[in-house]
């Protein structure tokens, strides 16, 4: 951070230093006057009266333990993970097996594979999971699981592809020299350099996945955003602003430990990829930005194999 | 297809409306996202901590969950009406997508050489104008492919408005279902068609783009 901002202005001399300073006096009342505005509407509107009692002193019969074990963590929290479980392996397996047929001497076997990642990648998760649901007759689970399965699929292949395509071409010539036939090259020599240059942007891909899971609740399964909006129906609609915060706060702990884990290898790897010869192109370690692709939905996996 | 056909006034509204979804929204994230991009390398310390804030939380967070936050939370605590249906899509998509773009921008403007900047600060231009003249023009180039990236996954998000009360494609493949239920295949298989309309161009440009680029370079 501070390295690329000394870049864009100088060390400021006394006079930008006074204006830096009132700048940053302005903007931090603009700001502490922002919160306060939006904490004094949410007072007056009653917000922090006694409906936040729900979370620990529910009433209706029911208990601080109904409601946070039995409703938000294994209804809702497990309801998010499940798909994600299911998910992963199957993606994994998927994806393998399209990258393998992308990179065949046979077009018969390279345009399919192309092919499928081009549609999966253009249509809407969602407008998958509600084709699972209403035409297959799937149960609402694997209507989410076939949807992110489809999709992810079809990325994670595009992931891996753009990893293949900025190993130094000199791998694969090896491979093929000491007698590898061009599977056993791609699965014991590319494979292996490419997911693991690919790892932050695989890893971001999670939180992609973890946040389609939503998707479920517009489908009709039951996860975590199910369990704000039906905890307030059972419990009466003031508590529908608790509920929501604490969706809202329990999703983006998640995602953020999980984007956080991509960025911290992805940092640990431009510090080791110095040893580990060839698997930089130009100054820049090859791979997606770890930031960006954390975007996800595929964004920048494209571009992996280039070097701008 | 049959009923696609038989019902093509209705999926001619729905492909308009994911259009106006996808161009409206866009434009507006594109505008804030920009903004939030000089926000995060401003020197300014507050508007940096915005940005970081901004971005961890709409990152972080499904565009499910804005909306369901817009429709709850929105009046009662920042006293905002916003009308359901396109509105709330647009507003919810734009904070969405800014995220992205914010961060694609901010990676371009790294990806610019450190000798650009230096030489603009060198002869005497100001933060706005080594950012505005300079640097932006140049993150601009190597910015065009992953950008286009983030808009494909934009126009397919707007499928979420869908179960907002928005009558857009994926709506109308949910309804046309409803009512035709033997040619249930046929319709998705259609409306899928539709969205790739949109997207399989983009998603040409941008591999066109990039090499492009790569060869400039």
């Amino acid at each position: 951070m501070s390295a690329e901002q000394s870049i864009l202005y100088d060390v400021p001399g006394p006079k930008a230093k006074t204006r830096d300073r009132i700048f940053t006096v302005v903007f931090t009342l603009v700001f502490v006057g922002l919160v306060a505005w939006a904490g004094y509407t949410a007072y007056s509107n009653g917000i922090f009266d006694d409906r936040w009692t729900v979370l620990w002193d529910p009433g209706k019969g029911q208990t601080g333990y109904d409601v946070w074990v039995t409703s938000i963590l294994i209804s809702g929290v497990w309801g998010t993970l499940k798909p994600v479980f299911i998910t992963i392996p199957l993606v994994v397996v998927l994806a393998l097996v399209i990258t393998i047929l992308r990179q065949s001497p046979y077009w018969i076997a390279r345009v399919p594979a192309r092919v499928i990642t081009e549609i999966f990648r253009g249509i809407p998760v969602l407008l998958i999971m509600l084709f699972g649901v209403l035409a297959l007759h799937l149960e609402f689970l694997w209507g989410v699981v076939l949807g992110l399965v489809v999709y992810n699929m079809a990325v994670v292949a595009e992931i891996l592809r753009a990893g293949i395509a900025a190993l130094p071409s000199g791998q694969k010539e090896a491979g093929l020299s000491i007698g590898l036939s061009p599977l056993q090259t791609l699965l014991r020599i590319q494979l292996p350099q490419a997911i693991r240059i690919m790892l932050p942007a695989l890893i971001s891909q999670i939180v992609v996945l973890l946040k389609d899971t939503s998707l479920g609740f517009i489908v009709g399964y039951s996860e975590l955003l199910k369990v704000g909006k039906d905890n307030p129906n059972f419990f009466g609609a003031s508590t529908k602003v608790v509920f929501i915060a604490v969706v809202f706060v329990i999703y983006v702990a998640i995602n953020m430990s999980v984007s956080r884990l991509a960025t911290y290898i992805e940092g640990r790897m431009r510090t080791k990829s110095k040893a580990v010869a060839g698997l930089k192109v130009g100054d820049k370690p090859v791979g997606p930005d770890g930031g960006v692709t954390a975007a996800g939905i595929g964004a920048n996996t494209r571009t992996g194999d280039s070097t701008w | 297809m049959g009923a696609l056909i038989d019902n093509a006034d209705l999926v001619w509204g729905a492909f308009k409306m994911t259009l106006w979804l996808s161009v409206s929204a866009g434009v507006l994230s594109f505008i804030w996202g920009v903004m939030l991009a000089a926000f995060r390398v401003s020197p300014i310390g507050p508007l940096r901590t915005f940005g970081t804030v901004y971005i961890n939380v709409f990152r972080n967070s499904p565009l499910t969950l804005l909306f369901l936050v817009l429709l709850n939370l929105a009046v009662p605590v920042f006293g905002l009406h916003v009308a359901l249906g396109a509105p709330m899509a647009i507003l919810a998509l734009t904070l969405y997508t800014s995220s992205f773009v914010c961060e694609v921008m901010r990676s371009g403007i790294n990806s610019v050489g450190a000798g650009q900047a230096e030489a603009a600060r060198a002869i005497g231009l100001s933060f706005f104008q080594t950012l505005g003249q300079v640097i932006l023009p140049q993150a601009f180039r190597s910015v065009i492919p992953p950008l286009i990236n983030v808009y494909i996954a934009h126009v397919k998000n707007t499928s979420v408005a869908a179960g907002f009360a928005v009558f857009e494609l994926t709506a109308s493949a949910n309804r046309l279902a409803n009512f035709n239920s033997s040619e249930i295949v046929g319709i998705f298989f259609g409306v899928g068609l539709l969205y790739l309309l949109i997207t399989l161009p983009m998603g040409i440009a941008s591999q066109r783009v990039e090499r492009r680029v790569a060869i400039a370079r």
